[in-house]
């Protein structure tokens, strides 16, 4: 272990990484927001959905270094009496982890093909390259609104509610497949013709065992980086599907959906209601996209 | 009563369709595209021995090589290993684990996500020849001290290693799976010349020592000089001389054989005039009518542009050309 | 030959790659000279600094590596401080250049006879239909069958060996007087190759250009070169006449290179072998880089670092040549 941590500080990616500024940045903010996402229910300081805990006559309470704001309420409350930090702390809560699947499903679903297709050629390479051409021809976030639009209309509204979030992990993450197949596929098909793997089959290897455990430890470099910028792709995917009110339930609101509750006020002087949850997804994915940027230029061999 | 050979060949083809797209070949009205790279060859490899195949770019070597170890299968003829279909051999994981094969690139051949432990352990593995991973242990040091590395290079990756190195690595897993017959792909060519020194040293020590079976593919006459019992220079898929490596150099017969000698530069700067062969190597897609050779070769006749010629005996050698069979090569 | 003014003249040439880890360097020392119509060659095996060295003098260093010391002066003027426009402009008219693969040196969108004829435009005060003409006529000189016809020929319509010709004669048409070759024949077949060899000696007689010929393979070597100069782990190791380096080698490292080569006319039981490998460029050994290799070495080889000592008819930096040391320890 300590072995493997010398050398990580040692190497070259970490040199890069505290060489950039910017990058060492996005990487604390990013930090920051997950780990305020993924302990909000000890950092928050109040819990938003306890509706036990919500005054009404706190409502519409501005920030607390306006006039009117008050100390507990640090970004104001919103229409309910929520206090608007907790809110985005839940939310980002939900944003993440819709983000986070839909993106290892993506990933999962995309590597498997871009291996397959790539590593057995023929009939089945074309069959899964024609079905990534047909879908790229689609804007992403209109293949997600697809699917949820027809499992929504599929099933019976109680069963939809309880399985919302995973028809939405799953509508991202089958809206983004075909970039991690493609890129897989070419790295594969390169992969496949080099010494080592016909060394394999030369013993007898059978193909799935040399496709894991050859060939993928050896295409997944740009896979990592197009999963951290993608990341950030499937945060805004969910806020854009929970903002136009298709996307997560309301029992668990996610920054999206936030940001659409707060659009209703905004015009009416409440500008803190939306502002913030649009503030706090605006640092996430853009912190996550340098961080995937920086990435994919130290991975890079022939930039180095 | 000879010994049955280990590997051998009769009439072995493989040709490759490298037509264009349905498309684009409707369009144009174009026919297919075969490539062939190997057009008929037989040879035998005797247990024990090295035989060496020669030729240069476009000659079909590299494919024979591939075919001896089952990477292709043959579109026409057959290949024997140890009187076997090779196919159905290499059905039966005891007899895979008689062959191997060491290629040329040694950037190329070793993972370089795996350790080299990993590396030179898998066909040890792959054939569940040792029962435990102390054992297996011990076997890849034994093996990386065979080949002239220290078992604590076990640990590194590949790209702590120079080429040499590499090729030495590549050596120890091809043994590790303890083969008889070893196909080896230009094994030197992209070494330097003291590295390859080293590595064709180990080689012939391996051999006399384990009484391996080698199949060495080469470009570089010099080299196969020095490891060969016995050569078989390849043009354009076909053999066209195969004969015990000694005689193949004091008295090349084939024109294409003499042509390739002549070419080879002058170490030793005698001074002689040479004559480069003119012309350069027909495409394998569209190889000339008759024999391959014809439009360079300096005793072509009408025959040889009409009448592909069959290996026949010339001394101790098999000799494919009309001119040597007529005896019209003063030599 | 000799006792003439020296076209290119290097001196002291210093080449460093500055890296995270500290200054790797690449030439160390490095000092030749090429006079006009010779043919240096330039000979060692991977790492040594050959190809280092036709970049630094063509101008084409890949950054970070710079040159960080000495002097390379072509006719008596320095060309390795030149701004980069300066250099441009006698790369393609005073130094021609030629490199292992034809399939990157031409441009694969415009046909051959643009390429040449830009080229000598570029440099030569001759009108664009003129320069057509002395288009086929290289096309000619270098033998390619027809040329008249092929002038508007694309690079991939030719196979390897004709485009290394093409490749020559882009080399030559804006007329220089030294030619920088790195590895011209290593991707060509051995029939082609001495076909390259035999135009690449002619060519160098008949217009008396001056070359350099970079390569790993002796026996190219052998054939083209007057002179040779053997690097290791980028310095010299031995330099001089062809037929002396080949035969009777001084400096041990030589010694031992020719050793390896397998030779074409008889079997020998076990090539001689040089142990080790060559140090990687972050470890050059003190005093002689090859010292640790070296069956001949003894206390001051390890170290202080030999100069090119007079040896016979070569140099070789090699304390053997030391005066008074050779008795010794020869």
């Amino acid at each position: 272990m300590a072995a493997t941590l010398r050398r990580f500080f040692d190497s070259d990616l970490w040199w890069s990484f505290t060489r950039s500024p910017i990058t060492m940045l996005s990487a604390v903010v990013a930090l920051i927001c997950i780990l305020g996402a993924l302990f909000a229910p000890w950092l928050a300081p109040h819990n938003p959905f306890d509706l036990a805990s919500l005054n009404l006559l706190d409502a519409f309470k501005p920030p607390s270094w306006t006039a009117e704001g008050e100390a507990q309420y640090l970004l104001g409350t919103d229409d309910q009496g929520r206090d608007v930090l907790s809110a985005i702390m839940y939310g980002a809560r939900v944003s993440l982890l819709v983000g986070l699947s839909a993106t290892l499903f993506a990933t999962t679903l995309g590597v498997t093909l871009g291996l397959l297709a790539g590593y057995l050629g023929g009939k089945l390479d074309a069959l899964l390259m024609r079905i990534c051409d047909i879908q790229l021809t689609f804007p992403s976030i209109l293949v997600a609104l697809l699917i949820d639009g027809v499992v929504r209309a599929a099933l019976p509204r109680e069963v939809h509610d309880q399985i919302a979030l995973f028809v939405v992990i799953f509508a991202i993450g089958i809206s983004e497949w075909p970039k991690f197949a493609r890129t897989v596929r070419g790295s594969t098909m390169v992969e496949r013709n080099k010494e080592y793997v016909q060394a394999a089959r030369v013993i007898g290897v059978a193909p799935p065992r040399i496709m894991l455990s050859h060939v993928l430890p050896n295409v997944m470099g740009p896979v990592l980086v197009i999963a951290t910028l993608n990341l950030g792709l499937a945060i805004l995917s969910e806020a854009t599907l929970s903002f136009l009110g298709v996307g997560v339930p309301a029992t668990q609101p996610s920054l999206g959906t936030l940001i659409r509750i707060g659009n209703d006020f905004l015009f009416s002087g409440e500008w803190w209601i939306t502002i913030f949850p649009g503030v706090t997804l605006i640092a996430m994915v853009l912190s996550v996209n340098l961080l995937g940027d920086w990435l994919r230029d130290a991975l890079n061999p022939k930039l180095r | 009563m000879a010994e049955t050979p280990m590997l051998e060949l009769r009439d072995a083809a493989r040709y490759f369709d490298v037509s264009r797209p349905a498309l684009q070949r409707l369009i144009a009205n174009e026919g297919k595209r075969i490539l062939r790279a190997v057009d008929g060859i037989s040879l035998a490899v005797p247990k024990g021995t090295t035989l060496s195949l020669v030729g240069e770019s476009g000659c079909g070597k590299s494919t024979v090589a591939r075919l001896a170890v089952g990477l292709y299968r043959p579109s026409a003829g057959q290949v024997m290993f140890d009187g076997r279909d090779l196919a159905e051999a290499r059905a039966a994981s005891d007899q895979r684990r008689r062959m191997q094969m060491i290629f040329q690139d040694p950037y190329a051949s070793l993972n370089p996500r795996w350790r080299v432990r990993d590396i030179v352990a898998e066909p040890i593995r792959a054939f569940g020849l040792l029962p435990n991973r102390g054992a297996e242990e011990a076997r890849v040091a034994e093996l990386l001290t065979q080949v002239g590395l220290s078992p604590l290079d076990g640990y590194k990756f590949p790209h702590e290693f120079s080429g040499g190195q590499r090729q030495r690595i590549s050596i120890a897993r091809a043994l590790s799976s303890n083969p008889e017959f070893l196909v080896c792909d230009e094994p030197t060519s992209a070494l330097d010349v003291s590295v390859q020194a080293q590595i064709l040293n180990l080689m012939k020590e391996l051999q006399s020592r384990m009484g391996l079976t080698y199949l060495f593919i080469s470009h570089n006459l010099a080299v196969v000089r020095q490891v060969s019992d016995r050569i078989g220079v390849m043009y354009l898929g076909r053999i066209a001389e195969l004969a015990p490596a000694e005689s193949l150099f004091r008295h090349p017969r084939h024109p294409y054989t003499r042509a390739l000698m002549e070419a080879i530069p002058d170490l030793d700067m005698t001074g002689r005039a040479r004559i480069p062969v003119g012309g350069e190597v027909p495409s394998p897609i569209t190889p000339p009518s008759g024999c391959a050779f014809h439009p360079r070769c300096p005793m072509a006749g009408p025959r040889c542009k009409a009448e592909r010629p069959e290996l026949k005996p010339a001394g101790d050698a098999m000799v494919a050309c009309h001119a040597v069979e007529e005896g019209r090569d003063a030599a | 030959m000799s006792g003439q003014n020296p076209l290119l003249e290097v001196r002291h040439l210093r080449v460093e790659f500055p890296t995270r880890r500290g200054t790797l360097v690449a030439l160390d020392d490095v000092s030749f000279t090429i006079s006009a119509g010779e043919v240096l060659g330039v000979v060692g095996e991977s790492g040594a600094g050959k190809s280092m060295t036709g970049a630094a003098i063509i101008g084409l260093l890949e950054p970070p590596g710079r040159i960080a010391g000495g002097e390379i002066r072509l006719d008596g003027k320095r060309i390795d401080n030149l701004r980069y426009e300066d250099m441009r402009r006698i790369r393609g008219k005073d130094i021609g250049a030629i490199f292992q693969d034809p399939l990157t040196t031409l441009n694969p969108l415009y046909t051959v006879g643009r390429q040449l004829a830009e080229t000598m435009t570029t440099h030569l005060p001759i009108t664009p239909a003129e320069a057509r003409k002395r288009a086929i006529g290289w096309l000619d000189l270098v033998g390619i069958p027809a040329a008249a016809q092929r002038i508007d020929s694309y690079p991939h319509e030719f196979s390897g060996g004709m485009r290394q010709r093409v490749v020559i004669a882009l080399a030559l048409c804006a007329e220089p007087r030294l030619i920088v070759a790195d590895e011209p024949t290593t991707a060509l077949d051995v029939s082609i190759q001495a076909q390259i060899i035999a135009l690449l000696k002619s060519l160098a007689r008949e217009k008396g250009t001056a070359m350099m010929l970079v390569t790993h393979d002796m026996g190219v070597i052998a054939e083209t070169a007057d002179r040779v100069a053997v690097m290791y782990a980028g310095r010299i190791a031995e330099i001089g006449p062809v037929r002396n380096v080949v035969k009777q080698a001084s400096h041990p490292y030589t010694v031992g290179l020719m050793g390896s080569i397998p030779p074409l006319d008889r079997r020998v039981e076990r090539l001689a072998q040089i142990d080790g490998a060559m140090p990687r460029l972050s470890a050059i050994p003190q005093g002689c880089a090859y010292n640790p290799r070296c069956p001949k070495a003894f206390a001051r080889c390890s170290q202080d670092r030999p100069d090119l000592l007079p040896a016979g008819a070569t140099q070789a930096a090699c304390w053997l040549y030391a005066a008074g040391e050779g008795a010794h320890h020869g």
